[in-house]
């Protein structure tokens, strides 16, 4: 394939995954370099997402592209009715790649299947948001050393989170034990339990944070959502549940890592963030790393 | 050979056989295959006993032979289909209908916020599972199973 995109964390062989984040090293040595010089990549956020835009622009703009786009689709044309299908086939003519956002599922492959230019899916609703995984799975190896046989805890809305989701997918390559802490109602879907027990990986449910927290290697947090409750009633019985706290640290392994997708709410109490162990504001710094490695090897560049 | 199950409806000189459709997938089937936009001379029956399905349809077409691609599109609806290939008013070839592995411009994705819902986009499945159909939608990921599944 000449062109190639983004669009699932399920595109990406183990061995383009490595090399990704081995590039995204050196990028974290070496930030600034002009290898998108004459380039302009389009960054559409048909929904906003500060965050995510930030740190792609930042990533495209130390490599010295150019950014042409809009931040929201009240700002573009979408508003005035016009498909998808339009939009990219317009874009496709003005850059070298297209960063997207965009509230339906599906959208961003069917965005890479009409556009001339890479395509990278920077969330497309509920389904994928590749570059997050990547960050997050460079985030653990920097800290751990190594992906291999770690213990990771996911805790909070394990059913309707993405990054969860997609996360256990990429780590279940690397021999990893799982432990799920969630709510009853937010617990792991069972078709991930059915896909780990085909490769043979262990995994354990838990509806509290047990003593097993001291065996954790990273502890990647979520927030558990009001909304996502049919009875109010359980929410607030459980809304304290999924809080971390220092004091809850301290037994905890020497090299534990506390990950969370951001941004955060009141699912990782402050008291928490001087702690060593704390380490997700870090972790969005590497999303500019991971995006410049993955922005570059897309377009053939490293 | 004679096809004694078969006698409920008229017998035809050449053509094709679908037996054992679920009565209740008749008319998909003809959607399906597009039966509706042909001359030829067809025979339907439906609603007749079945020890397998309950109610089963039939039908016959006459002059009609079709490719394995095609009539494996009708998988989804009527998955035990058995096609009868007429020579002669002979039966010369049997075969049954298999699922393929991918399903393109059938099904409908169960999943609303898909973005085949909302554009005209032909909708791609992979079929992850042939027994129970169950289809892993081409763009939003999701699992659309047999209990879910609306033929276009
Ligand atoms: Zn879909």
């Amino acid at each position: 394939m000449n062109k190639k995109s983004l669009v699932s964390i399920d595109d990406l062989s183990t061995d383009e995954m490595v090399s990704i984040l081995d590039l995204a090293e050196e990028f974290e040595k070496q930030p600034s370099q002009t290898l998108l010089e004459g380039k302009v990549i389009a960054t559409l956020f048909f929904e906003p997402s500060t965050r995510t835009r930030l740190s792609f622009e930042s990533a495209i703009s130390r490599l010295g592209g150019k950014i042409v786009g809009f931040t929201d689709a009240s700002s573009s044309s979408v508003t005035k009715g016009e498909t998808l299908n339009d939009t990219i086939r317009t874009v496709t003519n003005y850059c070298d790649m297209i960063v997207m956002r965009h509230p339906i599922e599906g959208s961003a492959r069917l965005a890479s299947e009409i556009a001339d230019v890479p395509v990278i899916n920077a969330g497309d609703g509920a389904n994928q948001h590749p570059t997050q995984t990547m960050l997050d799975l460079y985030s653990i190896r920097k800290t751990q050393g190594s992906l291999d046989k770690l213990n990771l805890f996911l805790v909070g809305d394990l059913k309707y989170g993405r990054t969860v989701h997609s996360l256990l997918m990429a780590m279940s390559r690397w021999n990893t034990t799982f432990n799920f802490i969630s709510p009853e109602e937010l617990r792991i879907p069972v078709e991930y339990k059915l896909y780990l027990d085909k490769l043979g990986l262990r995994y354990y449910e838990h509806s509290d944070f047990t003593e097993i927290i001291k065996e954790a290697d990273i502890i990647y947090m979520t927030r558990v959502q009001k909304e996502r409750f049919s009875d109010p009633m359980e929410y607030e019985k459980v809304k304290n549940v999924y809080v971390l706290r220092n004091h809850m640290l301290r037994e905890t392994k020497e090299n534990m890592k506390i990950l969370h997708p951001l941004p955060r709410v009141n699912e990782i109490h402050t008291d928490v963030d001087m702690n060593e162990k704390s380490y997700y504001f870090q972790q969005a710094l590497n999303g500019v790393y991971t995006r410049q490695a993955i922005i570059t090897r897309l377009l053939n560049l490293k | 050979m004679k096809e004694p199950k078969q006698l409920s409806v008229s017998a035809i000189e050449n053509g094709t056989v679908i037996d054992h459709i679920p009565a209740s997938g008749l008319f998909k089937v003809i959607q399906i295959l597009g039966l509706d936009k042909i001359n030829n001379q067809i025979t339907f029956g439906t609603n007749l006993e079945s020890k397998k399905l309950g109610r089963k349809a039939i039908i016959k077409l006459a002059g009609i032979f079709f490719e394995d691609d095609d009539i494996n599109r009708i998988a989804l609806v009527a998955p035990d289909a058995k096609l009868n290939i007429i020579r002669g008013y002979e039966v010369v070839e049997k075969s049954v209908v298999r699922v393929p592995d991918e399903i393109i411009g059938i099904a409908r994705c169960v999943n609303p916020k898909c973005i085949t819902n909302f554009e005209s986009v032909t909708t791609r499945f992979k079929v992850v599972s042939k027994k129970n159909v169950a289809l892993k939608c081409h763009y939003c990921e999701k699992i659309t199973d047999q209990e879910h599944m609306v033929i276009l």
